[in-house]
């Protein structure tokens, strides 16, 4: 491996991003479908940047929810966008990662010279979310369809009982264990002992990190509104700790429960977008260059058998690329962690400072260590805005490229996203 | 937003009702469409004494492709069809007496005027008259303009520019200007060019090609009218409006094929931003239009300083801290810019309940006159419009009869649109248009309002 000589690449330029503000559940964008809002972001970043008519590289996007009519739904997003028609694009799924990892693959691209440019972008709705008929009705209609005669029609509408007619309503639940998230990330919390008052804290501090960034302006240039809608709907800048200690535990049992539906991200609907390109693109088209995209790595734990927490992927992800580009956990000036739970935060942190769980699982000679908390989501993060699967990664990567630009040339900044399914998407960018 | 009586009044039975009853008959504008003829027909010129501007004035006309006719005889013969423009260059005047000879004629020439015509005159500006006599005569034209363009009909405008010694090769932006559709609204109104050299080399159908302009308070309205004239006329727009605007502000850019820009004028950073923005993806600015403006409607003696301060902040304040800042950032407002500030008639005239919004937008036009010379050393300039009654979303939720007396009390009996104002802050971005600064130009129909 050492010896094999690393292919010819540049880095990746992060131009800019655009998202809709992100809208609780079954609210304000309860009659938006996934490509309308993913076409609407679309639509903010070719204003934002000129794009109209423009044919780039590619436009990778996806959603977790996504209706068996939206097969293409990234595609249809750009026919429907002001982006040229002559623009190719295709979907991607990897849970909370997705929006993430279409960036990263975005990126690669462009590092490999395949491609120029190209927008990033993720979106999701739990309020138009697809519904299924059960598999027995299911096999009823295709066998009615598949009828050539009315008393094969018939025969086949015959078989149909009032019990199929409940659909299948997608769960935030993991198929294998059938636990919610919360409920695994409950079990991880009780774990490694993280306090009530510490998610508290950390959800407060998310909130008025947020509510103060858009009081100066800092998104500005990352948002545009969308169905009458400014800010994130689920934004609360007056939360304190007092407030939230009254709340009660939803995820976890009994006395040792912690997780509330403050320090836990609610459903949320919304999506995102970020312009990637080539040093060159951007200066052909006299666009700004906020960061690179440096390196990138995901990973999967054993949470059904291994005794892994479900959130927990990023911590095994993070040594590996930290090693790669000969840096430590402490070489950052900004962090952003996906804000699922805070516990899930919290956990993360923790096991990076862990000895035992560094040296056992990690296979490390010395922990990772603890990084400063005042750089950590300074503009706020998901408990804050809310957490639309697939659009969270756009949120994070334009966010943090912002903010690395704002703090001048050379700063470093990482990012850790968990995703369901045991998996975990971390990125370096650097301005 | 059509105008139901004026459609009506221009229909078969409407055209013998209002003619009967003696109601106003407004009628239909002629407004600029790219690759129009300067005008639908030929143009009468005529001098009142030795005037120095005809034989410049004619090859204008030449060059534009409109025929030039001789002035009626005194036994009323004429050489074809009725003129579309009636031109006086009355730069020869000398004392009241001159007047005679413009009388003789105008009046004969404009009885044939057609509809939608256009009455010009030219003369020097009073201020430089060497005696009391020919300055009285120089000013006399301006009541006889003002008195024209209320006794034209069928949409026919009057108005006077005024031109010193040393700014005759400026004069073609305005002529251009007053003589074709994109004036339509604007009539009664006095320009008096600066003595400079703005020759007119632009293409007509893209005066502004390449240039890039700031348009603020583009989401809706008059300013995202303003964005896509500048667009049509060729210019890159930078298409700015509060962050809460941002969808309407991102339609409107990618309609045109601008760039939308979300910021909020009055925040501390603002200039600083929008001069950052400028230098990092445009490399600095051609054009700025100040339109964004708010009103928060009170009596004086009801109004609290909050509907007090943001009007001002908006409307006046914002104008001039991002001014002076793009003045002072080096290098980032190009040489030859032009700084257009949207004004109103209510700054001009006043208007009741609206003393914050009145003051702000007199405020504009102290402003720019001020302004003018410091503009002048860098071969810019800096020009106020101010609008009249100008049908928009704002005018519609108005009272029906409010609305229909506020839109017929000027000469052209019917509300300006969006597009009118638009067309002139486009004619003051152009190159061409270098001889007209400091001033503040009407978009009225020639209001009975502040005239």
């Amino acid at each position: 491996m050492a010896n094999s000589p690393k292919p010819e690449t540049r880095k990746a330029a992060i131009v800019g991003g655009n998202r809709i503000p992100f809208a609780r559940s079954n609210s304000t964008y309860a009659q938006a479908s996934n490509q309308d809002m993913l076409t609407a972001t679309l639509d903010g970043l070719v204003a934002r940047f000129g794009l109209q008519g423009a044919q780039l590289g590619e436009v990778v996007a996806g959603a977790v929810l996504k209706h068996s009519r939206d097969f293409n739904l990234t595609r249809e997003s750009v026919l429907g966008s002001k982006l040229s028609a002559t623009t190719p694009a295709y979907d991607v799924q990897q849970a909370c990662g997705t929006g993430l990892e279409a960036a990263i693959l975005v990126a690669n691209k462009i590092a490999l010279g395949q491609i120029e440019s190209g927008i990033a972008g993720g979106v999701d709705t739990t309020s138009d979310a697809p519904l299924a008929v059960g598999d027995d009705l299911r096999r009823v209609l295709i066998s009615l369809n598949n009828a050539k005669t009315l008393q094969d029609r018939l025969k086949a509408l015959a078989r149909i009982r009032p019990g199929q007619l409940v659909p299948e309503i997608p769960r935030n639940a993991e198929p294998r264990t059938g636990l919610a998230m919360g409920d695994h990330a409950a079990i991880t919390a009780k774990e490694w002992e993280i306090s009530r008052e510490d998610q508290d804290e950390l959800t407060v501090r998310s909130h008025q990190n947020m509510a103060a960034a858009y009081d100066r302006g800092f998104f500005d240039d990352l948002v545009t509104p969308y169905l009458g809608l400014t800010r994130d709907q689920n934004l609360r800048p007056d939360s304190t700790v007092e407030k939230l200690a009254t709340l009660k535990p939803v995820f976890g049992k009994g006395e040792g429960a912690t997780m509330t539906a403050a320090n836990s991200t609610p459903l949320t609907d919304g999506a995102s977008a970020v312009l990637l390109a080539s040093d060159e693109w951007a200066a052909e088209q006299g666009l700004p260059v906020l960061a690179h995209l440096i390196d990138a790595q995901t990973a999967a734990v054993d949470y059904v058998h291994g005794g892994e927490g479900l959130l927990m992927a990023p911590v095994y992800a993070m040594p590996v690329m930290l090693a790669r580009n000969g840096l430590s956990l402490q070489d950052f000036d900004f962090y952003e962690i996906h804000e699922a739970f805070a516990s899930t935060v919290l956990s993360t942190l923790k096991a990076w400072e862990d000895p035992a769980f560094c040296k056992g699982k990690l296979g490390l000679d010395a922990p990772l260590g603890s990084i400063d908390r005042s750089k950590l989501n300074v503009n706020g993060s998901s408990l804050a805005a809310g957490h639309p699967f697939a659009a969270t990664g756009g949120r994070i990567v334009a966010q943090l490229a912002k903010t690395l630009h704002e703090a001048g040339p050379g700063k470093r900044g990482l990012i850790s996203i968990c995703a369901a399914g045991g998996q975990g998407v971390v990125a370096i960018l650097e301005s | 937003m059509s105008d139901w009586y004026r459609n009506f009044a221009n229909s078969g039975f409407g055209t013998t009702v209002t003619k009967q009853l003696g109601l106003p008959r407004p009628a239909v504008l002629r407004r600029y469409e790219p690759g129009q003829p300067l005008l639908p027909g030929p143009a009468v010129i005529g001098s009142a004494g030795e005037g120095r501007l005809r034989e410049s004035l004619t090859a204008l006309l030449h060059a534009e492709g409109v025929h030039g006719q001789s002035p009626v005889t005194a036994d009323g013969a004429t050489d074809g069809e009725k003129p579309a423009a009636v031109i006086l260059d009355a730069t020869g005047l000398r004392t009241p007496a001159d007047l005679a000879s413009a009388h003789d004629f105008l009046s004969p020439a404009v009885k044939r005027l057609r509809a939608t015509g256009r009455v010009l005159i030219l003369a020097d500006p009073p201020s430089e008259a060497d005696s009391p006599a020919q300055a009285a005569a120089r000013q006399a034209l301006d009541g006889l303009v003002r008195s024209i363009g209320k006794e034209l009909l069928n949409g026919s405008t009057a108005n006077l520019l005024y031109v010193p010694e040393g700014a005759e090769g400026s004069i073609a932006s305005p002529v251009k200007f007053f003589l074709s559709g994109r004036s339509a609204y604007v009539d009664g109104q006095v320009v008096t060019l600066s003595p400079a050299d703005f020759p007119t080399d632009e293409d007509d159908d893209k005066p502004l090609a390449g240039k890039v302009a700031v348009v603020t308070g583009a989401a809706r309205g008059i300013g995202a009218a303003i964005a896509r004239v500048m667009a049509r006329d060729g210019a890159h727009v930078v298409a700015v409006d509060i962050p809460g605007a941002g969808d309407k502000l991102a339609e409107v850019a990618n309609e045109i094929g601008g760039t939308a820009f979300q910021l909020d004028i009055t925040a501390s950073a603002a200039a600083e931003r929008l001069i950052e923005h400028l230098r990092e993806r445009h490399g600095g600015v051609d054009i700025v239009v100040h339109n964004a403006g708010i009103t928060r409607d009170k009596l004086l003696v009801n109004m609290d300083a909050a509907r007090w301060n943001s009007v001002m902040a908006v409307n006046l304040q914002a104008q001039l801290d991002i001014t002076q800042a793009l003045l002072d950032a080096d290098g980032v407002l190009k040489p030859n810019a032009r700084v257009v500030c949207v004004s109103s008639q209510s700054g001009i005239a006043g208007n009741r309940g609206q003393t914050n919004y009145a003051a702000s937008k007199a405020g504009v036009i102290g402003m720019v006159r001020a302004w003018g010379p410091a503009f002048a050393e860098r071969k810019a300039t800096i020009n106020a419009v101010a609008p009249g009654f100008i049908v928009t979303e704002m005018t519609a939720k108005m009272p029906l009869g409010t609305r229909e007396v506020g839109s017929r009390l000027n000469s052209l009996q019917q509300g300006g649109l969006p597009v009118d104002v638009a067309e002139t802050i486009a004619w003051l971005s152009q190159p061409g248009s270098g001889g007209v600064n400091g001033q503040t130009v009407r978009v009225c129909g020639q209001s009975l309002l502040g005239a």
